[in-house]
């Protein structure tokens, strides 16, 4: 049942799954919540290690979510099956209507709209997963905050430092890598707590 | 040909960290540049086509290189053989991450109770967060965001965290709104 379950939940979440990685992630915590396949803290613990290893994030956390919640590799099999054959089917047919598509419907109104609307939504689905992930297990004390406040701060430099010094853009881009930021992080914790 | 097909994305799926977004510039490079199997134009073709279908972008970029490639193959009558190239390319793509995520979940779940392993992630949790939320910025510009059309990330982020809406309905919602409000548009315009 469970493995049923499983299959139809990423199988929605790669069929709604708009706007790649990030924006998934606010589906997967819903399936996942509603569920009960794992607890919030588990689920950011995933999101680490989905950051820090290969590969596109909502594979990551498909594959993970299939095996910690049947406890066996037939269960992560199931789900990252599931997750990628949304894709398969859409991609087959919009590679078929490639050439039609992108002549009739560029500057169709309907299509445009529709598309811009989505890429909005997408920024929304993004900012729920962050908020919904700051919970008191995570952000147990101000030393939390702390780490926080400087990996967004880092994140979000390159926007704030201009481009015509190109050292010092190069040095700020570099330090802004998120592997780079969860790997300090690591450090930080294992030394703090 | 298939085996090239299959070994060109394994690559782009071992060595990407990130995600989808992280892995376009290396698939350009072994696609574009090296294997020449689409030109400049058809890739930003490509990219705006797995962009507009839900789903992993990595994934759907895979499926047009198959397809494109097995279209252009001498083989290119042969249905099969223009199946057996795109699932070359998806299973590349997929298979370094399927493996590693699946050997650190048989792993992690020993580990996990060590304090030294608590210890780290309990830093590392904050920052996860940090790193979802810092890209929004760059993203919105992208976007072209203005302050009234901010109001629809706005209130889909506050529908699903406050009222614990599904991301899916929101989803459906929008786009039928969105069309909904398009045809009012067109009917005032004649």
């Amino acid at each position: 049942m469970i493995y049923v379950q499983l299959f139809l939940s990423f199988f929605k979440i790669g069929l709604f799954g708009f706007g790649g990685g990030l924006a998934i992630l606010s589906l997967i915590q819903h399936e996942v919540e509603r569920y009960g396949w794992m607890t919030q803290k588990e689920f950011v613990d995933i999101v680490a290690i989905s950051q820090v290893t290969p590969g596109p994030i909502g594979m990551n956390c498909a594959t993970y979510v299939g095996y910690t919640a049947t406890n066996s590799i037939l269960g992560s099999v199931i789900s990252s099956i599931a997750v990628v054959l949304p894709s398969l089917i859409i991609m087959f047919v919009l590679c078929r209507l490639y050439f039609l598509m992108q002549k009739r419907y560029q500057n169709n109104v309907y299509y445009v709209n529709t598309l811009r609307g989505i890429r909005f939504l997408v920024l929304g689905l993004i900012g729920a997963a962050a908020l919904s992930l700051m919970t008191k297990e995570s952000f147990f004390d101000w030393s939390s905050w702390v780490i926080f406040g400087i990996v967004f701060v880092l994140g979000i430099l390159p926007q704030l430092v201009s481009k015509n010094c190109v050292r010092t853009h190069k040095f700020i881009t570099w330090l802004s890598n998120p592997i780079l930021l969860i790997l300090m992080a690591g450090v930080a914790g294992y030394l703090l707590y | 040909m298939l085996f090239q097909l299959f070994w060109t994305y394994l690559k782009v799926g071992t060595f990407t960290l990130g995600g989808g977004y992280a892995m376009l510039p290396m698939i350009q490079h072994e696609v574009v540049n090296r294997r020449k199997w689409i030109d400049e134009e058809e890739f930003l073709n490509m990219i705006a086509l797995a962009q507009a279908a839900p789903g992993l972008i990595a994934v759907n970029s895979a499926f047009f290189i198959g397809w494109r490639v097995g279209q252009n193959s001498p083989h290119s009558q042969s249905k099969l053989f223009r199946i057996l190239c795109v699932l070359s390319t998806i299973l590349g793509a997929i298979l370094p991450s399927f493996v590693i995520i699946l050997a650190i979940a048989i792993l992690f779940s020993d580990y996990k109770s060590l304090p030294a392993v608590e210890a780290i992630f309990k830093g590392v949790r904050p920052a996860v967060v940090a790193l979802i939320a810092s890209p929004l910025f760059r993203m919105a510009k992208v976007a072209g965001l203005s302050y009234l059309s901010a109001l629809i990330p706005i209130a889909g982020a506050l529908a699903i965290w406050l009222l614990g809406w599904s991301p899916v309905w929101l989803i459906l919602l929008l786009i039928v709104s969105v069309i909904g409000y398009t045809w009012l548009a067109e009917r005032r315009h004649k």
